[in-house]
C-alpha cells in the first residue's frame, strides 16, 4: 500500500504518458466533450452498441446513454440534415459518416445548408456541427472505402476542414472542432487510427486554424496533412541520412489555410514539396503551390513540386501501394528541386 | 408448425396510417359544411376534423385576403423589376394561412420559396420576407424572431432540418413542433424519404404538409408518382397520414392543428397531403400554357379557397360587406406600404459579403474584404473626379 507520505517523499517526476492510438485519442475527445457539455450529441450509423466500425465511439453509448449517443437510420443526408436542425435548436451534434465515399449522399446538406446557413441568415443561425469522416487509403479497403475527399469540402466557403496527423493532435483538434462555432469537416486518416504515440491528451495546442512544424529543417519544406504526415516525417528521417535537412509541416487545417506558418517556412528553405493521397489534378496541392508562389516567389529556388496520388479512381487494394505517395517518392521530388550542391 | 400472419398495425397512437377513400374537408367548394357522417357532397369526408371556432375562421379569412393581396403585389413588383423572381402561391392560400394559423407560438415553420404568404401570416415583415426574391440578401428575417426557418430553395432539404429541430426539442424536453411545407415534386426527392423515416423512427414532433398543387414546374403528378396518393406514402414509414382538401381553409387548419397537438402530446409525426392548385405559372419566368389547359385552371378557380370561406362566413353571419371592405382596405394598405418600401433601393453593404461566412472572418477573407473596399474607394474617387470635371466643363461652357 502506498501512503500519501510515501508519495510525497518521492522525487517530483511526472509519469511517462502511456502510448495512445489515434482511435483511442478520438474516443477520449468525444467522451470528454460529452462530459463537458450537455449540448453535445454523438450519432450516426453503428456508433451506439457497436462503437463505430473503427471503434472510435466505443463505450460512449453505454456511458452517456441512448439520448446522447445513438444509432440513426442508414442515411447520410438524413444524419447531416437532422444535425442541422438540431444545431438550429441549440445542440452541438458530432456526427459520423462511416467512410469517405459514403458521405457523398450528404453532400447537398453539407454544401448547400451546413456551409451556408450562417451566411444566409446574416449570422443569426449558427451551426456548430462536426462531421467526422474517416478518409483516405492505405488500409487495403475495397472500392468506396479509401477516397480522399478533402477538396470537395475545402472548396466550400463556410466550412472548416481539419485533419490530424498524430494521436495527440487528433484529441486536440477534435476538442477544438466541437467547441468551434462554425461547422467543421473533421477528416480522420483511417490508416493512422492504430498508430500510437506517448502523449498527454489536451485540448490546448495550436489554434484550430494553425499549421505546425513537425520537424524543423533548413533545406526544403515538405508540406503534408492527415495520413501522410507520418510518411513525410519518414522521408525526412531517411533524407537526413543522405544529407537533406527537411522541414515537415503538418497543415492540420485545410480550410482556412495557414498562409503565415507555411509561407514563413518556405521563405526560410526556398524549396517546397506538397504531398497528398488525393489525385493531383485540381488537388489540394495545387492551391498550396499557387498560394506559395504568390507569397514567396522571390524566395523560391525551384518550382514547388507535388507528390500525389495518380489521377485515377482509387485503386483496388492489391494495387494501392503503387498509387499512394511514399517516402521514396517524396525524396525523389526533393531531389528534383534544382539543387546546385547535390549531385 | 403453422405460420400465422404477423399482425399488421394500420394505425399509430390510434391514428390511421392510410388516408381515407375521399379527401377530408369541412367546407365544400361552395362553402357549405361537409356532414360528419353523411357527406352531402360526393367526394369529400369530414373524417373527424373539428370545425374551428368563429374567431379562428374570421382570422383565417382576413389573413387569406391580405395574403392574396400581398401575393398579387409581389407579382406586380416582379413585373416592374423590383423582384428578381416570384413564385406565386395564388390559389394555395388555404394551405399557406391554414398551416400558419394552426401553429402555436413556440412551434417552428420550415417554408419553401413558394411559401411567402405563410411566412407573412406567421408575422414576418413582408419586406423582410421578400429579401431572397428581391436579391438584397438570401434571407431577410431573423429565423428566431418568429420561429420561421429561411425559405428553402433546394427541394425537400428543409424536411430534414425540421425533423432535426423537432428531435432536439424532444431531447431537451421542450414543447415545440416543427411544421414543414413541401410540394408534390419534393416528395420524389430522397431527402423527403429520409425525413419521413427519421421522424417516424424517432417519433419526432413534426407535421409534414405536402401542398400537392398538381405540378412541379411543368411536370404533372402522374409523372411524379405511381402511388395511389401522396398520403399513401406515409404507411411505408409507419406514419399517420391524411389526404385533405387543400382549398378548404377550415379543413387545413383543423388537420394541421390536430397534427400539431398529436405531435406535441407524443403521438408522433403526421403526413398531410393537401390537394390544391397553383393558379399562376411556376414563376413569372415560366409559361404554363405550354403544359396545361386553361379549362383546367378555370375549374380550379371555381374552387377558390378565399371565396369558399367568405361564402361560409356570410351564411353563418360572421362576415358582412362592411367587414369585408375593412379587410380589403387593410390589404390595400399593406400592398401600398409594400410598394413604397420595395420601391426604395435596398441598402446593400458589400462588406457583408465577408462578414457572415464564419463566426470570425478568416485572414484570407479579411484581405479580400480590404481589397474590395479599396476597389470601391477608388471607384468612388474616380466618380467624384469625373463629376467635378463635368461640372467644370459645364461651368466653363456657360461662361
Amino acid at each position: 500500500m502506498t501512503s500519501v507520505l510515501h508519495q510525497a517523499a518521492r522525487p517530483q517526476q511526472p509519469p511517462a504518458p502511456a502510448p495512445v492510438s489515434m482511435a483511442a485519442a478520438l474516443n477520449q475527445a468525444l467522451a470528454d466533450a460529452l462530459a463537458a457539455d450537455d449540448r453535445v450529441l454523438v450519432f450516426g450509423e453503428d456508433v451506439g452498441a457497436l462503437g463505430g466500425v473503427f471503434r472510435v465511439t466505443d463505450g460512449l453509448a453505454a456511458r452517456f446513454g441512448e439520448g446522447r449517443v445513438f444509432d440513426t437510420p442508414l442515411a447520410e443526408a438524413g444524419i447531416v440534415g437532422t444535425a442541422i436542425g438540431m444545431a438550429m435548436n441549440g445542440l452541438r451534434p458530432v456526427v459520423e459518416m462511416q467512410f469517405d465515399a459514403f458521405a457523398y449522399p450528404a453532400f447537398e446538406q453539407i454544401t448547400s445548408h451546413l456551409a451556408k446557413l450562417r451566411n444566409r441568415t446574416r449570422g443569426q443561425v449558427e451551426l456548430p456541427v462536426v462531421v467526422r469522416v474517416p478518409y483516405g487509403g492505405g488500409i487495403g479497403g475495397v472500392e468506396h472505402h479509401c477516397d480522399s475527399s478533402e477538396v470537395y469540402y475545402a472548396h466550400t466557403p463556410g466550412l472548416r476542414v481539419v485533419t490530424p496527423g498524430t494521436p495527440a493532435d487528433a484529441y486536440t483538434l477534435l476538442r477544438q472542432s466541437i467547441d468551434c462555432p462554425d461547422p467543421v469537416i473533421f477528416l480522420e486518416p483511417k490508416r493512422r487510427y492504430w498508430a500510437r504515440e506517448a502523449a498527454v491528451l489536451t485540448a490546448a495546442g495550436p489554434d484550430i486554424t494553425a499549421a505546425t512544424v513537425r520537424r524543423p529543417g533548413r533545406d526544403a519544406t515538405v508540406i503534408a496533412y492527415g495520413g501522410l504526415v507520418a510518411t513525410a516525417l519518414e522521408a525526412a528521417q531517411t533524407g537526413a541520412e543522405d544529407g537533406w535537412d527537411l522541414e515537415v509541416i503538418d497543415l492540420r487545417s485545410l480550410s482556412p489555410f495557414d498562409d503565415e506558418t507555411v509561407a514563413a517556412s518556405v521563405r526560410r528553405t526556398g524549396r517546397a514539396v506538397v504531398v497528398h493521397e488525393a489525385a493531383g489534378f485540381c488537388g489540394y496541392g495545387a492551391e498550396v503551390a499557387a498560394r506559395l508562389t504568390e507569397q514567396c516567389f522571390h524566395y523560391l529556388e525551384a518550382p514547388i513540386l507535388r507528390v500525389t496520388g495518380y489521377d485515377i479512381p482509387y485503386p483496388p487494394p492489391k494495387l494501392e501501394e503503387h498509387h499512394l505517395p511514399s517516402a521514396d517518392r517524396i525524396l525523389d521530388a526533393v531531389a528534383r528541386l534544382q539543387w546546385d550542391d547535390h549531385a | 408448425m403453422s405460420i400465422s400472419a404477423p399482425s399488421m398495425p394500420v394505425s399509430r397512437a390510434g391514428r390511421p396510417l392510410l388516408p381515407g377513400d375521399r379527401p377530408l374537408a369541412l367546407l365544400d367548394s361552395s362553402g357549405m359544411p361537409v356532414g360528419q357522417d353523411d357527406p352531402p357532397v360526393p367526394g369529400l369526408a369530414a373524417g373527424g376534423l373539428e370545425m374551428p371556432g368563429p374567431d379562428v375562421l374570421t382570422g383565417l379569412h382576413r389573413s387569406m385576403v391580405v395574403g392574396r393581396r400581398f401575393d398579387a403585389q409581389a407579382t406586380a413588383l416582379t413585373r416592374q423589376g423590383r423582384l428578381a423572381v416570384y413564385p406565386s402561391s395564388r390559389g394555395q392560400e388555404a394551405c399557406q394561412v391554414g398551416a400558419a394559423h394552426a401553429m402555436r407560438g413556440q412551434d417552428w415553420l420550415f417554408p419553401t420559396y413558394r411559401d411567402s404568404v405563410a411566412i407573412v401570416s406567421r408575422g414576418v415583415d413582408p419586406v423582410e420576407a421578400l429579401s431572397l426574391l428581391r436579391g438584397d440578401w438570401h434571407c431577410g428575417y431573423d429565423p428566431y424572431a418568429h420561429r420561421v426557418a429561411p425559405q428553402c430553395t433546394p427541394l425537400a432539404t428543409n424536411t430534414l432540418h425540421a425533423v432535426g429541430l423537432a428531435r432536439a426539442a424532444q431531447i431537451k424536453g421542450e414543447d415545440t413542433v416543427a411544421v414543414v411545407l413541401l410540394g408534390d415534386g419534393a416528395t420524389s426527392e430522397g431527402d423527403t424519404h429520409e425525413a419521413l423515416n427519421f421522424a417516424a423512427v424517432w417519433n419526432a414532433p413534426v407535421v409534414f404538409l405536402v401542398q400537392n398543387n398538381g405540378y412541379a414546374i411543368s411536370v404533372p403528378l402522374a409523372k411524379q408518382t405511381a402511388a395511389p396518393s401522396l398520403a399513401h406514402k406515409g404507411i411505408g414509414y409507419g406514419m399517420a397520414s391524411q389526404q385533405i382538401d387543400g382549398n378548404d381553409p377550415a379543413g387545413v387548419y383543423a388537420a394541421v392543428r390536430a397534427a400539431v397537438q398529436a405531435a406535441a402530446s407524443g403521438d408522433g409525426p403526421t403526413l398531410i397531403e393537401a390537394l390544391t392548385y397553383r393558379i399562376e405559372a411556376h414563376t413569372n419566368a415560366d409559361d404554363a400554357t405550354r403544359y396545361r389547359s386553361s379549362d383546367e385552371v378555370q375549374a380550379w378557380l371555381a374552387r377558390d379557397p378565399v371565396l369558399r370561406l367568405e361564402n361560409y362566413l356570410r351564411t353563418a353571419g360572421l362576415l358582412d360587406d362592411a367587414a369585408l371592405a375593412a379587410i380589403e382596405a387593410e390589404a390595400e394598405q399593406l400592398a401600398a406600404d409594400l410598394r413604397d418600401r420595395m420601391n426604395a433601393e435596398p441598402g446593400c453593404d458589400p462588406a457583408e459579403l465577408f462578414r457572415h461566412v464564419y463566426a470570425q472572418p478568416t485572414a484570407a477573407l479579411a484581405a479580400q474584404h480590404r481589397a474590395l473596399a479599396a476597389e470601391l474607394a477608388e471607384a468612388e474617387l474616380a466618380e467624384a473626379e469625373l463629376a467635378e470635371a463635368e461640372l467644370a466643363e459645364q461651368t466653363g461652357a456657360g461662361t
